[in-house]
């Protein structure tokens, strides 16, 4: 039997997150198979050939399924992966949205978000934020598995040579439409995919004063993220919040900047390499995570820090 | 037109819990509960659609043990209606919980679900999606914003780039992310008052649902403990570490 994963792309390219699917699909074993689904998609799925691993490359280029509406996505989805093992996507807020529906219209328990592949049944996901990890064991037909991208590492984004076959689906099923977007602007890494990650609290008090954070991880190469508190206060986008309810990063670094260090912060960002807390409250629950801890005004300390760096 | 909302019962949201010592499961004895936090969201923006004039009776579920009345009396001193336990002493699979979701929907026929978009024990965040493919009904999951209009809801959504506005026809489920509304406290008034709202009690098997599941948990396990950092003294110090030791810049 072989596998299906759901590429996440833009129309013109594969999102990053889409490696690491893969790779968790091929820890499971069997063929590995892309799905591209889109509008006009024809550059994602040449990139999803070009994939290492991927076997073949199924692209369903309709305008239904320009924005991913799951109403429409998800029966096609249901449809074709009646014949496969597994179905896989990326545990993003696409993959969140259409996977639960696509394991409903297939009669199966969906697993979310695993962090490991003990076997091609066995799999390891957190729970409680975070603060306990479940091996869980699925004896379903067709095994619908969304992926922590964090939990594994991307496979190479050149190298394969899969074939591309069109598919077609049942399109619009008529019961939603897209309205429009509001996609905040950054030059900076993506969040969930960058090496160094530098996030700011309540502490930073206010948003005008994360331009320090901007201005450093510019130097570093570094994505700039968000505590809740300092979403909700109104400092930055929401887009930008690590958390169990925000992203879920792990990048080599993570700089915590005013951060106290709540359970639900930590759920986000505490695997990790190597986490770095800036707190004048040397009281801090961050302090417990943290690898280096400096307890300091941050308001003297990241512009010293951007001048040694 | 009428609103069904989900409530689910689970460990208070500030508790920090703890792995049992033989791996079954976290050890929930003598642990504080509370209503979901996404679920308060989503009794909250269900009152406010009934302030606004738009819906007219609010209905609460939950799905769970018999102390999960307590829930559902926090829902009706918020101001929903009148409430509906399903009594079941198992943890049902969020596609078990779908189903009997979708049996509520079909005897109660609402024009609007509202679920919060995940439960912080077992962080799914799959049954508003499952329920709304069962019942084939449009989705409009991550709610940062619902407007109905006529036969439609609007609804926007935090997606990973930004927002994201889509329009669903009605009946329609909404789940809600956390920016959606503050959810208000019970005054102890309404609290009194919602002791003589009604609740009905059902079962699984009176709704005709079975709720086996083909996922099993083998264990839990405390995650991997990090190994304890050391506090630097000077920005220079941590530059120093960063460079040398980590060597991550």
């Amino acid at each position: 039997m072989a596998i299906l994963v759901i590429a996440e792309h833009t129309n013109a390219a594969l999102a990053p997150a889409t490696l690491n699917t893969v790779a968790a699909a091929l820890k499971m074993g069997g063929d590995v198979h892309l799905l591209v689904a889109g509008a006009g998609c024809g550059a994602a799925a040449e990139a999803a050939a070009k994939v290492a691993g991927v076997s073949k490359v199924l692209l369903a280029d309709n305008a239904a399924y320009a924005n991913q509406l799951p109403e429409n996505v998800a029966p096609l989805v249901a449809d074709l992966g009646k014949n496969y093992s597994h179905v896989l996507a990326a545990a993003t807020a696409n993959g969140k949205n259409i996977l639960p529906r696509v394991a409903a219209l297939l009669d199966v328990d969906q697993i979310s978000e695993i962090i490991a592949v003990e076997s091609a049944d066995t799999f390891k996901r957190p729970i409680y934020a975070g603060n306990a990890i479940a091996t869980v064991q699925s004896s379903a037909a067709v095994k619908v598995i969304t992926v922590r991208a964090t939990g594994f590492d991307a496979v190479a984004a050149e190298g394969g040579s899969a074939a591309i076959e069109a598919v077609s689906g049942a399109g619009d099923a008529g019961k939603s439409s897209f309205v429009g977007e509001e996609l905040a602007k950054s030059d900076r890494p993506e969040l969930t995919a960058a090496k160094i990650v530098i996030s700011g609290g309540r502490g930073m008090q206010n948003g005008d004063n994360f331009k320090h954070l901007y201005s450093l991880a510019d130097k570093l190469g570094a994505a700039v993220g968000a505590s809740r508190a300092a979403v909700d206060a109104g400092f930055v986008p929401n887009d930008m919040q690590v958390g169990q309810t925000g992203k879920i990063v792990a990048p080599q670094l993570y700089i915590a900047v005013g951060i106290s260090g709540a359970i639900q912060h930590l759920a986000g960002m505490k695997d990790s390499k190597v986490i770095v807390a800036i707190n004048k409250d040397e009281e801090a629950p961050i302090f417990q995570v943290a690898d280096y801890g400096l307890v300091a005004d941050l308001f003297e300390a990241i512009p010293e820090l951007e001048k040694l760096v | 037109m009428k609103v069904l909302v989900a409530v689910k019962r689970v460990v208070d949201y500030n508790v920090k819990v703890r792995v049992k010592a033989d791996n079954s499961g976290v050890d929930l004895a003598n642990v504080k509960m509370s209503m979901n936090p996404f679920c308060e969201i989503a009794v909250e923006e269900a009152v406010r659609l009934k302030e606004k004039g738009v819906a007219t009776e609010i209905v609460v579920v939950t799905i769970g043990p018999g102390t999960a009345q307590e829930q559902l009396r926090t829902a009706l001193a918020l101001g929903a209606d009148r409430a509906i336990l399903v009594e079941c002493a198992d943890e049902l699979n969020s596609l078990a919980v779908a189903k009997l979701l979708k049996a509520v929907v079909d005897k109660e026929q609402p024009q609007l679900v509202i679920l919060g978009k995940q439960s912080i024990d077992s962080d799914n965040n799959q049954t508003g999606q499952m329920l709304a493919a069962l019942s084939g009904f449009a989705q409009g999951t991550f709610a940062s914003k619902v407007e109905v209009a006529g036969d439609k809801v609007n609804v926007t959504r935090e997606v990973d780039g930004g927002l994201q506005t889509v329009a669903l026809s009605l009946p329609a489920i909404v789940t809600t992310d956390l920016r959606l509304n503050e959810p208000r406290y019970a005054s102890l008034p309404n609290i009194m008052k919602a002791k003589k709202k009604p609740l009905d009690v059902v079962t699984p098997d009176a709704l005709g649902v079975a709720t086996s599941s083909s996922v099993k948990t083998l264990k839990v396990e405390a995650p991997a403990a990090r190994s304890a950092g050391i506090k630097v003294k000077s920005v220079a110090e941590l530059v120093e570490k960063l460079k040398n030791e980590a060597k991550v810049i």
